[in-house]
């Protein structure tokens, strides 16, 4: 691996007039170093991907150019000049225009309504409704942007929604256009379309940063690449001489080696099979798509994934949460509800914990005594309850055994919630989950935001459960944990499952599945 | 948690603001028309609580605080915003009532008194649930329901007062007045010194539900559901808790609750069902569950401090001309609006000043 880039690497085409420079960007959020020195330098005309994993500081990047946040240190520059971006409203007029990920428009307004917004330019409407149709007919014919003027937001599908997004942005003279995550919500087809549209801006002579954690679209559409990975910018490099092995490598990067102690796995009986499992969520977007797993007793099945690819949306199925759209799921042979009225609470009856992904809202009520959260969902079981009533001596008890078997400090079982670390949070939610001694373990992220010691602690005791027989399904977006911890492992890719590896496969190869590259793609 | 307060600034030191700010306020507004605030204060205070029939009238006003603020704190507590307590005892009445005509000829009231509890509770809660249901099946703001409720309540009890139970030949939207079984104990029965006050026995009731909600709430595991569903929905769903079963028996408690006001009102002050009797309980109970912290002993404190807020307001009304009826409900006003609508006021700079002195305190993430 040739990772040798500390700072900024070869800066492509220097001489290309630049419309938009960073040098020295800062930016801290309490203990957290989000952007560490960040140095960017895109050229006029040109389209600048930005690719890294979720958390990696992209979106901080972006919300400091469009000036939600404000840079602790460093500069901006726009075609050369120094300027202070203090709010949304100077990103705008420094020709700044801004995409998100999840739309701004209002759902019941129309889309010439909504492209006005904010800039009316006096208290009667009718002036500026006819001044935009016109702009916005010129600006429709210029870019090729097909969409009806007086078509209602929510009755366009998402990929005109976010066109009418693109035209808000350069209806307002935007010379510089982030998108962030365009395609997260669109099809295929739409996607491809964005894309000519993003050509013809560049053709106009707009310069275009995409943030993606999609490689292939990088591969697509871009000129230049910039990698950012925890905070820092690892590399930039012109597309045209990078490779999409080189691209994920960048991108899922090394963490510090975790070695986990562990003998090979004796699985038993297939405890849990998934069946052509499909999950659409709530915007109606597919996430998981037919996918099929099934996991032994006795072994941990690891799904590798960078974030979003329906990782989240499995589990929830999996567990009960939100009901799939299709598939089935089997518990120890018996096929379990996941589709209309899913039930956890019944999962848990059957032998599955589950450890959700989000501890701070799905595993634990931050508000609550530590002792009642080491019953949540167990709420229904002796000896917390006796009849209608908690048994509050016995809740605190087993608390109390927990915190020392966990070594949860501080070892106080009426403390709140809250005011535990987020390590020792995480144990509380492990503890309460393994030690109800189910057959089926499924786990999501199970060392985000944890501390070195407790990751350690943690993995010791997912393998000592895999080592008493239970079936543990495992989710994390941290590939060294996958192939620490993991015997068999599955990647995921756009709703998917596209490709089962043995943990010692190479980082590079497991990371290309992970950016959604075929076995075969990747030996060419 | 960055935002959070010992124990006795929040339950105490912040109403102790609160009340204080809007004393002050109150002050100046009796200053500006022209009186003495601390002569009004001490009107007040004596009125209330200086002789036996004023407490016994303060206690009455209490135990109607107690009930609504009760109904809204449960509801609170499973973070829903019960705003129908008017409602839910507006047609309670018309449970108590039925009771009570049917069985008060022929039982003594202790017989009785039970069967109009069940009357009530199961009048209220029956109003409280269609808005529980609209809003666990349909996804209808409970807000808006229990609010529009309160309206369909009014409406449909003055139909049936005018319509259905008035007394034949009575002009009075009234029913007839309850039999001697069908009314409650005086305390004054039992000493003399309150007066001609109606406080009555279901003070006694009050307070038992209060105790009932307090275990409902910390002891049992509905109540464990209830401050999970309250605290994170999406934890409560992880938790195998249903949202809907949560939300419609959440609802049903509390607009028993609220239904039980009608039984002071109803069966132990007017001892007959009369046209509008819940007067706006039903809403100051929403500034008595903030004040009370939605537990019961704060909220049995806050329900005395309206109870005096009512009686020595009354009294005050009555000594000195100048403060008309509506500038004590002007004060009234204040104090829910200091203890309700502005509680957050103190509470940013409370938490800056004890983070200062309390840096320990600060969780390592």
């Amino acid at each position: 691996m040739s990772e040798t880039n500390s700072s900024a690497a070869t800066a492509p085409s220097p001489t290309s007039p630049r419309a938009i420079e960073l040098i020295g960007i800062n930016k801290r959020f309490g203990p957290v170093h989000a952007n560490k020195d960040i140095n960017l330098s895109v050229g006029q005309g040109s389209i600048h991907g930005i690719i890294g994993e979720n958390g990696a500081g992209k979106s901080t990047l972006m919300s400091i150019i469009y000036g939600f946040y404000q840079a602790d240190s460093g500069e901006i520059r726009i075609k050369g000049q120094p300027i202070t971006i203090k709010d949304s409203q100077a990103a705008i007029s420094a020709g700044i225009g801004m995409v998100h990920q999840h739309f701004m428009l209002v759902e019941n307004f129309s889309v010439l309504e909504n492209i006005i917004l904010g800039a009316e330019g006096g208290a009667v409407l009718a002036g500026a409704l006819a001044k935009a149709r016109k702009d916005l007919k010129h600006l429709e014919e210029e870019y090729q942007l097909d969409v009806d003027p007086d078509a209602i937001i929510e009755d366009l599908p998402v990929g005109l929604q976010q066109r009418v997004e693109i035209l808000k942005a350069l209806y307002r003279g935007a010379d510089i256009l982030i998108l962030d995550e365009p395609t997260g919500v669109l099809t295929p087809a739409e996607a491809d379309h964005l894309f000519r549209i993003l050509e013809q801006l560049k053709a106009q002579g707009k310069t275009i940063i995409l943030i993606t954690h999609k490689l292939r679209e990088i591969m697509a559409i871009t000129d230049t690449v910039s990698v950012m990975r925890r905070g820092e910018m690892v590399a930039t490099v012109t597309t045209a001489e990078t490779s999409l092995a080189e691209l994920a490598e960048l991108m899922v990067g090394r963490n510090v080696l975790l070695n986990v102690e562990k003998t090979p796995a004796t699985p038993g009986d297939v405890l849990l099979e998934v069946e052509d499992l499909t999950v659409r969520d709530d915007r109606g977007v597919i996430m998981v798509d037919q996918v099929s797993l099934d996991v032994r007793a006795g072994e941990i099945v690891g799904i590798a994934g960078v974030a979003g690819n329906g990782q989240s949306e499995l589990l929830e199925a999996i567990s009960g949460i939100y009901p799939a759209l299709s598939g089935r799921v089997l518990l120890k042979g018996e096929p379990i509800h996941v589709t209309g009225d899913a039930d956890p609470a019944l999962l848990r009856e059957k032998g599955m914990a589950h450890v959700p992904e989000d501890r701070h809202h799905m595993g634990l009520v931050l508000p609550f005594e530590e002792n009642e959260n080491a019953i949540l969902g167990y709420q229904v079981r002796e000896p917390f309850v006796k009849g209608p009533f908690l048994d509050l001596g016995a809740m605190r008890r087993d608390a109390a055994e927990k915190i020392e078997k966990y070594d949860i400090r501080p070892p106080n079982p009426r403390l709140k919630t809250g005011n535990f670390s987020g390590g020792n949070q995480q144990k509380i939610v492990l503890a309460r989950e393994m030690e109800q001694n189910p057959d089926v373990l499924i786990i999501g992220q199970p060392t985000r935001g944890v501390d070195i010691g407790a990751i350690e602690f943690i993995h010791k005791r997912i393998v000592e459960m895999r080592d008493a027989g239970k079936a543990i399904l495992l989710v994390s977006v941290e590939l060294d944990e996958i192939r620490s911890l993991a015997d068999r492992v599955l990647v995921m890719f756009a709703g998917r499952v596209v490709g089962e590896c043995t943990p010692d496969t190479p980082e590079g190869e497991i990371g290309m599945l992970m950016a959604g590259i075929e076995r075969a793609e990747a030996a060419e | 948690m960055k935002n959070e307060l010992p124990r006795w600034v929040d339950m105490g030191l912040i109403p102790l603001l609160n009340v204080t700010a809007a004393f002050l306020v109150s002050g100046l507004v009796v200053l500006f028309i022209g009186e003495n605030p601390i002569l009004a204060i001490q009107e007040m205070i004596f009125g209330a609580l200086g002789y036996g029939e004023g407490f016994g009238f303060t206690l009455y006003y209490t135990t109607n605080f107690i009930f609504t603020g009760l109904a809204v704190a449960v509801a609170f507590h499973a973070g829903l915003f019960n705003i129908g307590g008017e409602g839910q005892a507006y047609i309670a009445g018309l449970g108590v009532a039925l009771v009570c005509l049917s069985l008060g000829a022929t039982f003594p009231w202790w017989l009785t008194f039970p069967v109009a509890i069940v009357g009530a509770g199961v009048f209220g809660a029956a109003w409280a649930l269609i808005p529980a249901w609209l809003q666990a099946k349909r996804g209808s703001h409970i807000v808006i329901t229990t609010i529009m409720f309160n309206f369909i309540a009014a409406s449909l009890m003055v139909y049936l007062l005018v319509n259905v139970l008035k007394v034949p030949g009575s002009m009075e939207p009234a029913t007839a007045r309850f039999a001697a079984g069908g009314t409650l104990p005086y305390l004054r029965d039992m000493i003399p010194a309150f007066g001609f006050s109606p406080a009555n026995v279901s003070i006694f009731w009050a307070l038992a539900c209060c105790v009932f909600v307090y275990i409902l709430i910390w002891r049992t595991r509905l109540g464990y559901e209830m401050r999970t569903f309250g605290f994170s929905q999406s934890a409560a769903v992880y938790a195998g808790i249903s949202p809907t079963k949560i939300i419609v028996v959440t609802m049903m408690i509390s607009g028993a609750l609220a239904g039980m006001m009608a039984l002071n009102e109803v069966m132990g002050q007017a001892q007959k069902l009369q046209d509008n009797f819940v007067a706006g309980y039903g809403f100051v109970g929403i500034a008595v569950a903030l004040m009370g912290r939605s537990h019961p002993v704060g909220i049995v404190l806050a329900a005395l401090l309206f109870g005096i807020l009512y009686q020595g307001g009354a009294e005050l009304a009555f000594a000195m001309p100048a403060i008309s009826r509506d500038m004590i409900v002007v004060i009234q006003g204040l104090v829910i609006l200091f203890a309700g609508a502005l509680e957050h006021m103190f509470r940013p700079s409370l938490i800056k000043l004890f983070s200062r002195r309390e840096p320990a305190l600060a969780p390592a993430e």
